[in-house]
């Protein structure tokens, strides 16, 4: 059952196209890893599905419901999809839970001791219940993306976008993250995951997309995207990232 | 030469009723003033004209004519405009705030902008709305960076408030000028009221040290 509806989505920035005519369906409990060169729109695309970028035409439609443009609209889509980003962006004035309480309080107007529990459950679950009163300057990366998830967690989202959410992480600390994703895709969580990690999309998404130009160029199974990509640049792209693999 | 303190001390009264007018305008310019200012910096951050083109005519206009004009507009000017008198310390409260508004308006403006626009992504994808932004997340950050500029502020409205002597306002300034020239000794009540001032200046400086350390424990 498609939860998520993307139809002709464009954008552009300048005179730069940046995505000329996305389409796509994402059913419920998919796990869609996007890859692409630098430039190719992979992170647009997914600023664009909760509008942190505005579209210049296309439409979303989450649930059989299509999203306007009014700001109150919005604001309520967004808390139905929750985004994960390169760099964190924790609010540094605030606790781990803090940051995780955040949402529930003034969103969501959870009471503090409803919130603080919801909270507790959502760090213990990235496995950082013992941070909780750190602020994020004394959180590693790793731990700051777990964070980041458990912040988005705490929302309930239908959907879950990741940003590339391992790109800034020193390598030893990009399991962690890559664990605690790939627990959340064991779960049946929908989730659209922008990513250079090839293995572990191989692994863990249900389908992979891969796009050039501002369109989808290929898509399929990790199998047949990863491994017999049908098209030339696709096979030329993996090719360069194979370059200096083991 | 000789000092004689004594004719200052002798006045020990009128100086503690300057005082108190001293703080009375300082409290109400520093509330309207950095209040104001927030209004006003938010407007030139906003997008829409509506919002950004008065607020900005609003900060060139007041930056640029001196607050002593302005004081002196709103109590000898202004009343002829308009059907009522409006008394020495609402003028200068009137020219102080809105000076203090204009600058520090650039300072919230400023602040405002230092954030790191991922920190709205943040907010924006937990479903927060502009204000709930604003409020929660870019503001409290934004302030932490703002004390500094915002304490130098609040020095100057400190010190400004002696420009309301020029309207005959009884504060520190207009007090030590009245004592003076009752006792023709300029020297020592001159100095009482510089004295007087930075005794209560440099305590409340010392404070913002205080406050700028403990806004930086999250670091």
């Amino acid at each position: 059952m498609t939860l998520l509806r993307v139809e002709g989505l464009t954008k552009r920035y300048g005179a730069t196209d940046v995505l000329r005519g996305v389409d796509l369906d994402v059913d419920h409990g998919e796990r869609i890893a996007i890859l692409g060169a630098s430039g190719s729109g992979k992170s647009t695309l997914l600023r664009c599905l909760n509008f942190m970028e505005m579209p210049d035409a296309g439409t979303v439609t989450l649930d059989g419901q299509a999203i306007g443009r009014r700001e109150s609209e919005l604001v309520k889509l967004r808390q139905r999809i929750g985004m994960v980003f390169q760099q964190f962006n924790l609010f540094p004035h605030m606790t781990a839970i803090g940051n995780v309480m955040e949402g529930l309080r003034t969103v969501r107007r959870f009471g503090k001791a409803k919130a603080r529990a919801r909270a507790e459950t959502e760090l213990a679950r990235v496995g950082l219940a013992d941070k909780a009163e750190t602020y994020p300057a004394h959180l590693s990366g790793g731990q700051k993306q777990r964070v980041a998830i458990a912040r988005a967690l705490a929302m309930d989202p239908e959907l879950l976008l990741f940003d590339e959410p391992t790109s800034a992480l020193d390598p030893e600390l990009v399991g962690e993250v890559l664990t605690v994703i790939r627990s959340l895709a064991e779960e049946g969580r929908t989730m659209l995951l922008v990513t250079h990690e090839l293995g572990f999309a191989y692994h863990v998404a249900t389908r992979v997309i891969f796009l050039a130009d501002g369109t989808i160029h290929e898509q399929g199974t990790p199998d047949e995207v990863l491994k017999r990509p049908r098209k030339e640049r696709t096979q030329s792209f993996l090719a360069r990232h194979k370059e200096f693999s083991l | 030469m000789r000092w004689d303190f004594a004719s200052v001390f002798d006045n020990t009264d009128a100086l503690l009723v300057g005082a108190a007018g001293t703080l009375r305008i300082f409290a109400i310019c520093l509330v309207l003033g950095l209040s104001l200012g927030l209004v006003v910096g938010l407007g030139r951050y906003a997008r829409s004209r509506w919002a950004y083109v008065p607020a900005t005519i609003f900060v060139e206009f007041f930056r640029n004519t001196p607050v002593l004009v302005q004081i002196l507009w709103f109590y000898f000017a202004l009343p002829i405009l308009l059907p009522f008198s409006i008394s020495p310390l609402a003028a200068a409260s009137l020219g102080i705030s809105l000076n203090s508004a204009a600058f520090s308006a650039e300072i919230y403006r400023g602040g405002i902008q230092s954030i790191d626009r991922g920190q709205w992504d943040g907010a924006r994808a937990i479903g927060m709305s502009w204000a709930q932004a604003m409020r929660r997340i870019i503001l409290p950050q934004a302030l932490k960076r703002m004390t500094p500029a915002l304490t130098n502020r609040a020095i100057e409205i400190f010190k400004m408030s002696t420009l309301a002597s020029a309207v005959a306002y009884v504060e520190l300034l207009q007090q030590g000028k009245l004592i003076a020239s009752l006792n023709f000794n300029p020297i020592e009540a001159y100095t009482a009221v510089a004295v007087i001032f930075f005794v209560f200046l440099w305590p409340l400086v010392q404070f913002t040290y205080l406050l700028e350390r403990r806004l930086r424990r999250d670091e």
